[in-house]
């Protein structure tokens, strides 16, 4: 009687603790690279450790910079900015925060030898001015400084001296780093146990200063690599979020009963960059045509996206006529636009140019970066030779597309730009339309220079007057956009799945923010 | 016997530096990790700073010199992929690549070796046609679709196994196992059948045909006319001039279930050496991706020594040289 009792009692507890905690288990397709929030500029490796540690400002649900570890925030002279810190956090170790974490953290993050240092440029040096307030130096004005600071995360000073890590990890050295596999941050969860490529559990910080949005009290996250197997885990209820959800199998998840697809239009605009140098890779004939607008124009003509759209993308995507997606600073409806879709236009633009009967050249698509990559250059390549042109296509794991992308041997290739971490028209123009220089046109096709376009962009760098600053920026993105030397395609679908129970908004950014999770029954 | 291993030792050293060095020629054709290390709009200044520091600028043999000498003490380096040392990373994967292959290869032979005599003692029977008709599908089907079929069936339609993962392990040093516990044991039957199915059929295929060629010979003949009994026949007699060969290719193929776990584990998610080389191949982590090769090789090379001392034990014949010289 007594142990029936006991059983009982037993019994009763568990339930009641079963019914308060609520754990989520989420499956992505890779586990993350490490915990160091300074050692990887990997996206979804930083949207992990930001369970754990917090940035000064951060990206809220819509993408809108919004305080956290710092409460506001004011330009004193254009290359100093003063920061007042948010009073009462400590870390999950039991430290308080205060001005020297946050100068500790922002000089880790820029160290000459940590590769997060292109993420937060122009930074000189951390002043402390009192416990709680601290001015940022920086080389020239920032305008987008603050976009920059929500993917940098604070650690504490004393716990990093501790375990003789204030220094950043570098790879080519032979040491293990003691951040590497272990944290401590102000974030609304902390780390319980990790397995790499098997289990990281994540629990509830009950001494996060925010007031939590997410009922969850425990995070199982499983890196699972086999796309049908993760699905296979989702249905067979093992798992009750999953990242990516192949779009294959969009129709079968929506049509299991208890779990459903979350798909909307993402952030990262795919698109072709149209080599302009001197020379074709693998032509056929003299020169490069491609030089020539008009056989730019009778491209973008020969395309049919709303063919790739509906067949490709099973009706998913957003075609666009624009480098940058609706939600990006700088967008407007008139970058929008496109070129029609007329084989015939494309045929008689090729005539007039002189190549009435087209000529030879690489199209270069990776076959396991943008979602179903492979698919639509083979789409491509067929409307291509339709509209009168003679496309090679090579298809290739990511390693050896950007490998050839980066040293400019492919002639017509496939780029995806999300804009990320900044969330602004100027990525596009700084990366990807200037004159390449310096830190500027890393990714810009082979052979494009626009003057008036790297001035606007280096006027755009600069201008803190955000007014100003969007109107050069359009008036850049609008001339670029007439000269083609990227041929926009559409923005890619972001494509997670989870069981009917979890509530969780789907950032245009495709990331995920599980504190923003709810588990209802 | 002494001279044989020292042989053998030689030869395996010269084995693995080969093997590194194909590996360091082929790493130049899987294009350029850089992009893996740098965010996505870095510069050309930043990229090129990452490939001097990684040494990735200097000539290949330089980077193969500074591989072996590293590895020579034992040192293979940082995975470029998360900053941890290759050992430590290959050591943590090592029990569940072992454990899986220990089972797969133990099943195989514990099935295998009894269903190969049943079928050759009972060749016209409708089980022995059935068996047949399985293993003919077991032998030809790639191995990522009995894979996904496995997970379809028992873990979404039934629900009784897990579709991926190893459960729950106990850490006996740094041995991490799936033995112990219930929700381990259930994780490994799934990857372990999914494995062994082809060696499994393999088996017994040769074992049935090795044995209908042992019972037709004039020694068992003889045998049967000194009145022995079936059993004695059978297994004293039969079985055991049938093992020779199976031994020769189970040696063979147990370097195959090593290398074929890497699909296994891609499928199941089971957090192997192979899984781990197969990230390592995705992100272009050279270090991780030389030191599995090597690694691989030097088990290849063990397990044939092994296999090959084992001949002398089975087989009497292959003892008569070295018995004479120690008399």
């Amino acid at each position: 009687m007594l142990r029936h009792l006991a059983m009982t009692a037993v019994a009763a507890t568990i339930a009641a603790t079963g019914a308060s905690a609520e754990t989520l288990r989420y499956a992505t397709a890779r586990d993350v690279y490490g915990l160091d929030p300074h050692a990887v500029t990997d996206s979804f490796t930083n949207i992990f450790t930001h369970h754990i540690y917090e940035p000064l400002v951060r990206y809220n649900a819509d993408l809108k910079v919004e305080p956290a570890l710092a409460t506001s925030w004011e330009v004193i002279e254009p290359t100093r900015v003063r920061f007042k810190l948010r009073e009462g956090v400590k870390f999950q170790g039991g430290q308080d925060f205060g001005a020297d974490d946050v100068q500790v953290s922002l000089m880790r993050a820029v160290d000459p030898k940590s590769p997060l240092r292109g993420n937060l440029p122009g930074l000189k040096a951390v002043e402390i001015v009192d416990d709680l307030t601290v001015d940022l130096i920086l080389e020239g004005p920032t305008p987008l400084l603050n976009n920059y600071l929500t993917n940098i995360f604070i650690m504490d000073k004393g716990w990093l001296e501790e375990h003789n890590a204030v220094a950043p990890i570098d790879a080519s050295q032979g040491e293990e780093g003691y951040t590497t596999n272990n944290a401590n941050g102000t974030g609304p969860f902390k780390l319980e146990s990790r397995r790499p490529d098997a289990l990281n559990v994540l629990v509830n910080y009950e001494g996060w200063w925010d007031t939590p949005q997410h009922n969850l009290t425990r995070i199982e996250h499983t890196p699972i690599g086999s796309d049908a197997t993760r699905v296979a885990a989702l249905l067979s209820g093992e798992i009750d979020l999953i990242e990516p959800a192949p779009l294959q199998d969009a129709d079968r998840i929506d049509g299991t009963e208890g779990v459903h697809m979350l798909q909307n239009p993402g952030l990262r605009s795919i698109m072709m960059g149209i080599n302009m140098g001197d020379e074709l890779v693998d032509g056929n004939v003299e020169g490069n045509p491609l030089k020539d607008l008009k056989v730019r124009q009778a491209m973008y003509h020969a395309i049919n996206m709303d063919l790739i759209r509906d067949r490709i993308m099973r009706g998913k995507s957003r075609v666009t006529g624009s480098l940058i997606a609706p939600e990006v600073k700088g967008f407007t409806e008139a970058m929008d636009e496109r070129l029609p879709y007329d084989p015939e236009k494309s045929k008689a633009l090729l005539a007039e140019a002189g190549y009435p009967e087209g000529f030879a050249f690489n199209l270069n698509c990776p076959n396991d970066r943008y979602v179903n990559d492979e698919g639509i250059c083979q789409a491509m390549a067929a409307m291509l030779a339709q509209g009168g042109f003679q496309p090679r296509l090579v298809t290739e794991p990511r390693q050896m597309h950007f490998q050839k992308v980066d040293n400019h041997q492919v002639d017509v290739f496939m780029l995806g730009w999300a804009t990320l971490p900044m969330l602004d028209g100027f990525s596009v123009l700084s990366a990807m339309l200037a004159t390449p220089g310096g830190e500027y046109g890393t990714f810009t096709p082979k052979g494009y220079s626009n003057p008036k376009v790297d001035e606007l962009t280096h006027a755009v760098a600069t201008e803190i007057d955000e007014e100003k600053r969007l109107a050069m920026m359009q008036e850049a993105l609008m001339l670029a956009k007439a000269d083609i030397p990227w041929l926009p395609l559409h923005q890619q679908p972001l494509s997670w799945a989870a069981r009917d129970s979890v509530e969780i908004p789907q950032a245009a950014d495709d990331l995920v923010r599980l504190w923003y999770a709810k588990i209802t029954k | 016997m002494l001279g044989f291993l020292i042989r053998r030792i030689i030869q395996s050293i010269f084995v693995m530096l080969a093997v590194a060095l194909i590996a360091f020629m082929m790493f130049r054709f899987m294009g350029d990790p850089v992009n893996s290390l740098v965010a996505e709009n870095a510069t050309v200044e930043e990229r090129d700073a990452v490939r001097e520091r990684l040494g990735l600028d200097q000539p290949l043999w330089v980077q193969y010199g500074r591989f072996v000498a590293r590895a020579a003490t034992g040192d293979f380096g940082l995975s470029w992929r998360n900053a941890r040392p290759v050992s430590t990373l290959l050591a943590e994967r090592f029990p569940a690549t072992a454990e899986l292959v220990l089972v797969a290869a133990g099943l195989s032979l514990l099935l295998g070796i009894p269903l190969g005599i049943l079928t050759a003692l009972r060749p016209h029977s409708f089980s022995t046609q059935t068996l047949q008709f399985f293993s003919l599908i077991g032998i030809s089907l790639p191995t990522f679709v009995t894979g996904i079929l496995l997970i379809l069936v028992f873990s979404v339609w039934l629900g009784w196994l897990p579709s991926f993962g190893r459960g729950t392990v106990v850490d006996i040093g740094w041995w991490s196992t799936g033995f112990l516990t219930l929700s381990g044991l259930k994780a490994l039957v799934l990857p372990s059948v999914m494995l062994c199915l082809f060696q499994l059929t393999l088996i017994m295929r040769l074992v049935r045909a090795e044995m209908m060629e042992v019972l037709r010979t004039d020694y068992i003949k003889f045998a049967r006319a000194r009145g022995l009994t079936n059993r004695s026949i059978h297994f004293r007699h039969a079985l055991k001039n049938t093992l020779i060969p199976v031994i020769t290719i189970f040696g063979l193929q147990l370097g195959g279930l090593i290398a074929f776990a890497i699909v296994t584990e891609t499928v199941f998610q089971w957090p192997g050496m192979g899984a781990l080389f197969i990230q390592a191949v995705s992100f272009g982590d050279v270090p991780v991706m030389a030191a599995y090769l090597v690694l691989v090789s030097l088990i290849f090379v063990v397990i044939n020594t092994t296999v090959d001392l084992l001949y002398a034990v089975l087989d009497p014949r292959l003892r008569v040289d070295g018995a004479r010289a120690a008399h």
